[in-house]
Formats: C-alpha cells, structure tokens, sequence
C-alpha cells in the first residue's frame, strides 16, 4: 500500500495539475506561435485576446443559465464556446483591419508590429474591464469533480485522496481535440498549405498565386479560436480575472519559446515543459519519501529542491538555456 | 494703459481675495483603485468622501471652505506609479492632506518619497505593516488602521483557543504579507504552536499547484492564507479545497470580503478569520449611512477610511489652517480623549464644539484610539464560516 499512496500523492499534487496547466498553456501558446509564423511578430495582445473572448463566453453562459438551457453534468460555458469564438474573431479582424493592416501595407519591420500590439493590448484590456469588470467571475456550473479526494480514499482505502477535477478532464480532452483539427487543418486541406507557405516563404507564395488577405484572415480566425477556448479553459478550472489573463502572458510566451516561435509541435512540447518544471521541481518530496522508503529513512525535513518563490525563475532558466544551446527552441522555429 | 493696468490688478487683487476665502480644500484620496485590492477600494473611496461631504454641508470648516476629494490610483504593488500619481497631487492640485494609501508597500514609498518630502500628512485608512510604526516621518503619518503585530497576536489567541496548534502559513509577498506572516509566526511560536511551512506566494499568478503541493506535503491542522481575496489568495485557497489538500482555513484582514463567500461557498466551511472591526455604535452609525448612501459600509477598511479623512479635517479646524504643518500636531489631540466623544455623522457637531474652543475626542465608526506613532490601537472582529455564510463570532 505505502508505494501506492506515494504515487497518489505526488499524482494528486504533481501530475493532474501539471497536466491540465500544461495544456491550457499549450492553447495558449499555439495561438501566439501562429501569429509568429504566419504574420511575423509577437503578439503581446494575446492574454488579452484570450481575456475578451472568454468574457463573450461568461456573458453568453450566463444568458444560457437564464434561459435553464444547461449541458448535463458539464459546464454550460461548452455550449457558448462558439459564440464566444464569433466574438473575439470580429474583435481580431477588426484590430487587423484598423491596426495591422495599416503596418502591413507599409511592410513594416516586425518590432513595429510588436510595438503595436502592445497597444493594442492595453486597449482590449481596458475593453474588458469596461465590459466584464475587474472582479473575479465564476462560471463553471455542472459536476465540479470526477472524484474528489475524500470520496478517492473511501474507495481507494488508501490514505492519500486524488482529486480529479470535471475541469480538468475537460481541458486535457479539448486540448487533444483541438490539437488534431489544427493539424489536420494545416496539413491537410488547401487553406492550411497556402498558410504554410505563405510562413515559409512571403515572396514565392505570393508568386504562386496565394493571396495574403486571406491567409491572414484565416490565421486571426484560428487565432481567436484558440485563444477564446484557451482562455474559457483556463477560466473553467481557476477563475476569470482580467488581470490574471494578462500575466498568463509571460508562461504562454515561455512556452511558446522554448518550443521554438513558429513551431505548433512546439508550443505544446513547451507548454507542458514550463507546467511541470513549474511544479515538480519545488515540490518537496517529504511525503511521497515518507511512503515509498523504509521508516528509518524517512526524512525529517522537506525535502524541497527550492523554494515555491523560485518557480518562475525555474521557467524561465529552462528558457535561458534552451535558447543558449538552442537558438531555435527545442522544434525547430524561426529564431527570435 | 496705465488705467487698464490698474483695472487689471485690481480685478486680480479682487478675484485673488475672493478666491482665498471660498477655494476648496482639497484631499487627496490615493487608493487601489486597479490592482489587488481593486474590489475594497470603492467602498473605501465612498466613505472618505462622504465625510468630506459631511464637513462640507455642515459649512463650519475654517469660515465655510467646501472640501473637494480628489482621487488616484495607488495601483497597491506599483511604488512608482503611486509615487507619481501622488505627486501630482501634491503639485498639480495641491491637496492638503491624503487619505491613503491603502497597501502597505505602496504607503511606505509613497510617505518617503512624496510626502515627507513636501510636507503633506497621510493618514492610511488599511495599511498595517509592522514596519510602517517605525518608518521616518516628521510627524506626518498616522493610520487608522492597528498594526499587524497586534494582528499576530489576536490570530494566534483564535487559533489556539479553538485548540489548533499546527498550521501551515502562506503569505502573498510583499511588505504586507511578509510583516503579518512574520508577525503571526511569531506569536504562534511563542504561544507553543507550530508552524509547519511558510511560504511565499505571489499575486496574479496563472497556477497555484506547485505552491499548495508544498503546503500539503509540509501539512498542519489549518491552513493560514495571509493573502489578498482578490489575488493569489483566492488561487491559493481554491487550489486547495480542489485538490483536498486543506479543509479548513484561517483568514486574516486581507481575506475577509463578501468575495470569499461568495466564490467559495460552503467549500470554506469551518474555517475562521479576523479583520479590524468594532461593535462600539459608531460602527452600527456608519453602516446605516453607508446603506443610505448606497454602498457598503461593512466592506473592509470602509469605516477605517472614513475616519481617516474625518481626523485630518478635524484636525484642520482644531489648528485652525488647512497647513499640513501646523495641522498635524492636531491629529492626536482630536482623535484622542479628553474630549466630547464624536461619533460618525457628528462632523458638524465636532466642528462647531472646536470653533467654541472646546476638546474633542473622536471615536468614529471604527472607534479610534491613536497610540504611540499615530496608529490605531486595533480592535478586532472574529469571524468564522458556516453554511456559505459569514458569521460574526465576537470582538477582540
């Protein structure tokens, strides 16, 4: 029994949260990793993005609940998804048109662009607070969990519970979905090639006859996709904050780096790389020590590697590092 | 020309004198307006202000002056902004005092940096920093509200009379969290208690998972959230209850918000806090005047700011001048006995009682005492939660 409690526990406390954490950074950073490659810059506007369109989503959920419309044991937010995506796209094609276009014309360099969104992005968050609010908004409804911990150890008879949130089944679930139909997308239909060869190459895709409206059109659609149930995700399994959104910037770039810019394989690789490097390695191993060795070993301290203070500079040394050995991140991206 | 000059001067001389006598006074109402304490600011802002109106209708501050508020954003975490934002107070509007700040980090730069400097009193309605009492301040700083070392030792006796000896701490990581959290470990210690893990937190983060795993594997019968509601707290407590790791909870003055019960239910039930609160009628006073004014006056620190805009204009009249330097040696004296005592809505009352010459002594609507550097005395409500509620358990 006391190496199966070990395992729950560090499961409980390590895996299921990293896991889910990992995916909604994995969302995250696919979107800002196809603005990079297909439009050529890094949008700082992104954690907002995924901000206004998870407020379309809230407000639609909250109309859905007034109306007694619900998903069975899952959350009501699943249903407004779509309309939360309509949103947030008629929100990014309209910045295209009244910002980026304008730069794109003129062939600006990208750091102009980058400037820009940071514009942008303290518009769409200013929009957000003036629409939603600056409070914390809960919307998840339906069956909080799949197992909660008490009920785990009733069954399980073990002494640690393992908890697995509705939220975070869901997550990972729609993460892995999501994932396929971008890949498919990009791989197999003709929309999803003339947008990768617009990425490689501007010049010889515009020769061969693609035209760039549209890719950029289609790649602001897909951007507001991902980051509307990115950010509805996220939302789901903590809480909707405006301005917990615009931090989540900072891991979804890490991610979306250490990956390698411009690389869609990578941003997953990546998200899940700064999600568990985040918690596992200031986890202190006390319990789980505490079950799996004999009792004379036992340790008496907490046997942490560091601090939870330093969990952000653990990220952010893996990104140091990658980029020092790895100009291009760990797949291969454009290099930054 | 000569006469048009003349003319000219003397429209000046003229609108100069009559400008004297009737501009406003105007206070500086610098708080969280964004940032993590963004939820209490309103309420606080609202009960500043009113007092000001108060004094304003009664028309008996220094020959009838109105008293203008005028706001900022302290931002609550960005010492640069709130540094600015009160220099341009101070320069730009010539406010003769401030209400504020609210954080405890943010006050401190602000009162070094700003304030002293130029000579302007401060009266924090929410910061209780330990560090703050010993903080250089020529006389100019004074709070309403206690300090967290008292705050410590009133966790530490609700904790141990509900017999909980083992806790683990989490603080959010600034000058506030990191004052009270060493405060309480303190206390705790003293009193024989232990504490299992104190870790840091910061605010705004996107995952709390890593740190409640390590408060989990430290363990302990409760777990202590020195946090803010509308912050890392928040994540940390949900991250919690999520995933099993605590059941119950101790909050303390940063917690305590309509907001906790509200996301979290009855999913904190059995849990306990305390914040700065009295029963003394002032309070039950102000709450009624709150409602009549349409916001609420049981929001943390509401009360608090209240009073702190209420003893700097008491204090004006009791000086008999909206100088700063000549009016912040009254401070004391107006919030302290002996004295009528004054209760909130009783500004006017207090006002006429000073221009007659007599003594006041404030009490207002979170029962004001001023001790040693000019901060309260602290009295303490204990709250604990049960069925999703609230539920006040008595006065410490």
């Amino acid at each position: 029994m006391e190496p199966l409690n070990a395992l729950v526990a560090f499961a409980n406390f390590v895996l299921v949260p990293a896991t889910a954490y990992g995916a909604q950074l994995a969302l995250g950073a696919l979107g800002v990793t196809l603005i990079y490659g297909i439009l050529r810059f890094s949008n700082f506007a992104h954690g907002d993005t995924m901000a206004f369109g998870t407020m379309a989503v809230i407000m639609t959920t909250w109309g859905f609940q007034a109306l007694g419309i619900s998903f069975g044991p899952l959350p009501t937010a699943l249903l407004a998804l779509p309309v939360g995506i309509v949103a947030c796209a008629l929100l990014v094609l309209g910045t295209d048109k009244l910002v980026y276009k304008f730069y794109r014309t003129k062939k600006a360099v990208p750091v102009t662009f980058v400037i820009a969104s940071l514009g942008v992005m303290f518009v769409m968050n200013g929009l957000v607070r003036f629409i939603i609010g600056p409070d914390d908004q809960l919307f998840s409804d339906g069956e909080r969990f799949i197992i909660t911990a008490r009920d785990f150890k009733t069954l399980s008879g073990l002494d640690e519970g393992l908890a697995i949130k509705t939220t975070q089944a869901i997550t990972v679930v729609v993460a892995i979905i999501v994932v396929a139909i971008l890949f498919w997308f990009l791989n197999k239909t003709r929309t999803g090639k003339s947008m990768r060869a617009y990425s490689d190459n501007e010049d010889l895709a515009l020769l061969s006859g693609i035209n760039p409206e549209r890719v950029v059109m289609y790649t602001w659609l897909m951007v507001a996709a991902l980051a509307t149930i990115a950010g509805t995700l996220y939302g789901l399994d903590k809480s909707f904050k405006p301005f917990t959104y615009f931090q989540l910037l900072l891991p979804i770039f890490a991610a979306a780096i250490v990956g390698g810019l411009g690389s869609p394989v990578g941003a997953i690789a990546g998200g899940f790389v700064i999600a568990f490097a985040e918690v596992t390695i200031t986890y202190p191993l006390k319990k789980v020590l505490g079950y799996a060795l004999p009792e004379s070993l036992e340790p008496d301290g907490l046997v942490q590697l560091l601090s939870t203070d330093y969990k952000f500079a653990v990220s952010f040394v893996i990104l140091i590092i990658v980029l020092l050995f790895r100009p291009t991140g760990l797949f291969k991206g454009k290099s930054v | 020309m000569k006469k048009f000059l003349l003319a000219s001067a003397a429209t000046l001389a003229a609108t100069g004198a009559f400008a004297d006598a009737h501009s406003p006074v105007k206070l500086g109402v610098v708080l969280g307006f964004t940032g993590p304490l963004e939820s209490l600011a309103p309420a606080m802002a609202a009960g500043a202000e009113m007092a000001m109106a108060e004094v304003t209708e009664s028309g008996l501050l220094l020959d009838g002056v109105t008293v203008e508020p005028v706001r900022a954003d302290s931002t609550c975490i960005d010492a640069a902004a709130a540094t600015s934002a009160t220099e341009r107070l101070i320069t730009g509007d010539g406010v003769a005092g401030i209400v504020g700040a609210d954080c405890s980090g943010v006050t401190g730069a602000m009162l070094s940096n700003v304030a002293v400097p130029n000579g302007v009193v401060m009266i924090s309605p929410s910061a209780t920093s330990p560090g703050l009492s010993t903080a250089e301040d020529n006389g100019l700083f004074f709070r309403t509200a206690p300090s967290d070392a008292r705050q410590g030792v009133i966790m530490t006796e609700i904790l141990m009379d509900k017999g909980i000896e083992s806790v683990a701490l989490t603080y959010t990581n600034n000058d506030y969290g990191k004052g009270l959290a060493d405060a309480f470990q303190t206390a705790f210690e003293e009193a024989g208690g232990e504490v299992t893990i104190s870790a840091a937190h910061e605010d705004g983060k996107a995952d709390y998972s890593a740190e409640v795993g390590a408060l989990a594997a430290a363990g302990g019968d409760r777990l202590v959230v020195a946090g803010y509601v509308d912050q890392g707290g928040s994540g940390i407590v949900r991250s919690a209850i999520d995933s099993g790791a605590f059941d119950t909870f101790h909050f303390p003055d940063g917690m305590i918000s309509a907001a906790l019960t509200d996301n979290f239910g009855s999913g904190i039930d059995g849990s306990t806090g305390q914040n700065p609160g009295t029963d003394s009628p002032g309070a039950q006073l102000y709450q009624e005047m709150a409602s009549a004014a349409d916001y609420d006056g049981t929001s943390p620190f509401s009360a608090e700011a209240y009073d702190a805009a209420a003893l700097i204009m008491l204090a004006m009249a009791k000086a008999g001048s909206s100088d700063p330097a000549e009016y912040k040696d009254a401070v004391m004296d107006v919030a302290n006995a002996p004295g009528e005592e004054i209760l909130p809505g009783e500004l006017g009352k207090a006002l006429q009682i000073l221009a007659d010459g007599g003594e006041i002594d404030y009490v207002g609507a979170s029962a004001v005492e001023l001790i040693g550097p000019g901060e309260s005395a602290g009295n303490y409500r204990e709250v604990s939660f049960a069925e999703g509620e609230l539920v006040v358990e008595g006065y410490r």
